[in-house]
């Protein structure tokens, strides 16, 4: 009997409802952050044990690794600033356009400008290696030829300087995403009242209603966009390749932090140093986080 | 009056919004247009010179060829078809279940460090999945199910963005209604499922429509986590092809095929479901 009833206790105690998903959070968000922490640490290639190192790993990230240095972290950088702020402002300004016509337009409207983040970097690589296709079949070349502003056709995707900027194109094509969604929300949920009171207070445009008015009473869900906005310009990678074709990009052009190490942890089997990038990694998403939070978030 | 958010009825001062949207729209759907228009392209079309963009006779062998095309390679389409519904099938109501369930506990219990709990599971928001996938690789592969549709199931199941939205939703609704079910000797689960589960139908969907697009898009167990290319999923397959054949005109009606398929269900399930998961999304802020 005593069993029984402890059994029924456990069955409806809170923790009990919260075990699936914290153990799940545990083994696939948690210990494996941890693991990266550790065998960054390391020298680990899989097959004998993990050798601890010390900081050697990231003392060679940071003075014999010139793609690192030179590609990976300025690329990651320039995405990040680029994709990341650009795209978040762009969420805003079409979300803040949504919210000013009707709604059954604006689900149409919604759903064109929603859909690229669906389809995912990899996917879209299919669409866009045909646009910029180097011979003259290609799309933009083709239409570049005819409005005869080239004459030969340009090797868009096999020219280092041409490719990083295309990659950053296809992301902020995919930007719009969950926190675009987020931000729509938030607008059209902002009490009208609050409007009406402004502009007997003395707002004059539409200007100063967005920084006085709209902004600030929507701020969770700028934060929320901000955030999202964040994760999706730092949980990218394979684009630049899988646009070029190859194992690497032409002169690692577009060769993003995560590409050295995913190049770094299963091509070339050095784990304990592709821990040692993700953990910069981890860091870089940490610091620009932070910056949000100040921005947007509630002092507590 | 200036203000003229969320306006139910059409208004001439809206015109130019429109002027802005057409084309911004447009743009933004080049790529799904395109991939219409080449999924239907016969061979001839295909090859083209000068391209088209536009279909002129649309058929149906781009779709025949990506069955057929497959079948040779050894892993018939199908396969990889069932893979992806099967696992994004698992991965929709396991999430669901284990979101809404710590949600509930979360949002109307008041343990122990519930707050704390929310607390790190909001900063897990930041959280970039793709920077874990070697030691999350080592750990599957530790458990012994490196190899198994496991390896394509479990790594989505903690969805923090999914107990965060959930969460929220559910503070919404008023205690009130659940002290009355509690004082008529309701047990928690009972609670659950009989007042709580009926009332967050937004959310649900919202968890739902998000798990769906991340599993059913993801190539990460495809490409890490299963070595075997019967337990491989169809984008991960479709993005093989132009590497397959290693002639990217040959395969391109064949990739946009694909690729079609692969987008309708995206596309339906936002059209049905787009109005509660703005619903729910208005519940999204970071407080």
């Amino acid at each position: 009997m005593k069993i029984k009833q402890f059994m029924k206790k456990l069955w409806n105690h809170p923790y009990f409802f919260l075990f699936p998903y914290a153990f799940l959070f545990f083994l696939i968000i948690l210990l494996p952050t941890i693991v990266s922490a550790v065998l960054s640490l390391t020298y680990f290639n899989t097959i004998e044990r993990p050798r601890f190192i010390s900081f050697k790993n990231f003392v060679n990230l940071f003075t014999a690794d010139n793609v690192f240095l030179q590609n990976a972290i300025a690329n990651t950088f320039a995405y990040a600033v680029i994709v990341g702020s650009l795209g978040y402002i762009f969420s805003f300004i079409l979300a803040w356009l949504l919210a000013q016509v009707t709604p059954k337009i604006r689900t149409l409207y919604t759903l064109c400008i929603y859909s690229p983040s669906i389809t995912g970097g990899i996917m879209m690589t299919i669409v866009w290696k045909v646009m910029f296709s180097g011979d003259q079949a290609g799309y933009l070349n083709h239409l570049l030829l005819e409005l005869g502003l080239i004459k030969e056709p340009i090797q868009f995707l096999q020219n280092p300087d041409l490719l990083f900027p295309i990659v950053i194109v296809i992301g902020l094509w995919s930007s719009a995403g969950l926190g675009f969604l987020a931000m729509l929300a938030g607008l059209l949920n902002v009490d009208r009242s609050i409007y009406e009171a402004a502009y007997i207070d003395g707002i004059k445009n539409r200007f100063q209603e967005i920084f006085y008015i709209t902004i600030p009473s929507m701020k969770p869900q700028m934060l929320f966009g901000a955030v999202m906005a964040i994760v999706g310009a730092f949980n990218v990678s394979g684009i630049a390749t899988s646009l070029s074709g190859g194992t690497t990009p032409p002169q690692y052009s577009g060769w993003l932090i995560m590409d050295h190490a995913l190049d770094y942890g299963f091509n070339r089997y050095e784990m304990g140093y592709a821990s040692a990038i993700t953990v910069v990694l981890f860091i870089i998403v940490i610091i620009f986080n932070r910056i949000s939070y100040k921005l947007f978030g509630s002092n507590d | 009056m200036n203000t003229m958010f969320n306006p139910k009825k059409f208004h001439k001062s809206q015109i130019k919004f429109h002027l802005i949207l057409i084309p911004l729209a447009l743009f933004m759907s080049l790529p799904i247009i395109y991939i219409v228009n080449d999924a239907f392209k016969p061979f001839t079309e295909l090859f083209h010179y000068p391209p088209r963009f536009f279909v002129r006779k649309p058929t149906f062998e781009n779709f025949r060829l990506l069955y057929t095309f497959s079948a040779e390679s050894g892993i018939p389409m199908s396969r990889y078809l069932f893979n992806s519904v099967f696992v994004s099938i698992i991965v929709v109501v396991l999430t669901v279940f284990i979101s809404t369930i710590s949600a509930f506990a979360l949002s109307k219990f008041k343990f122990k460090g519930h707050k704390v709990l929310f607390k790190i599971n909001t900063y897990a928001l930041m959280f970039v999945p793709i920077a874990v996938s070697i030691p999350r690789y080592l750990i599957l592969t530790k458990l012994g199910i490196f190899n198994t549709y496991f390896a394509h199931i479990i790594p989505m199941l903690a969805m923090p963005v999914g107990l965060f939205l959930v969460k929220q939703f559910m503070d919404q609704v008023p205690d009130e209604l659940l002290e009355a079910a509690v004082m008529d000797g309701a047990s928690n689960w009972q609670i659950y499922a009989k007042i709580m589960f009926p009332l967050i139908k937004s959310a649900i969907v919202t968890v739902a429509f998000l798990a769906f697009q991340q599993s059913w898009m993801s190539t990460e167990a495809s490409n890490i986590f299963v070595d075997l290319e019967a337990l491989r999923t169809l984008p991960f397959y479709l993005s093989t092809l132009s590497q397959q054949t290693g002639n990217i005109v040959a395969s391109r009606g064949i990739s946009a095929a694909g690729w079609l398929l692969m987008f309708l269900p995206n596309l339906f399930i936002f059209v049905f479901l787009q109005s509660r998961v703005m619903e729910s999304m208005a519940n999204s802020g970071i407080k």
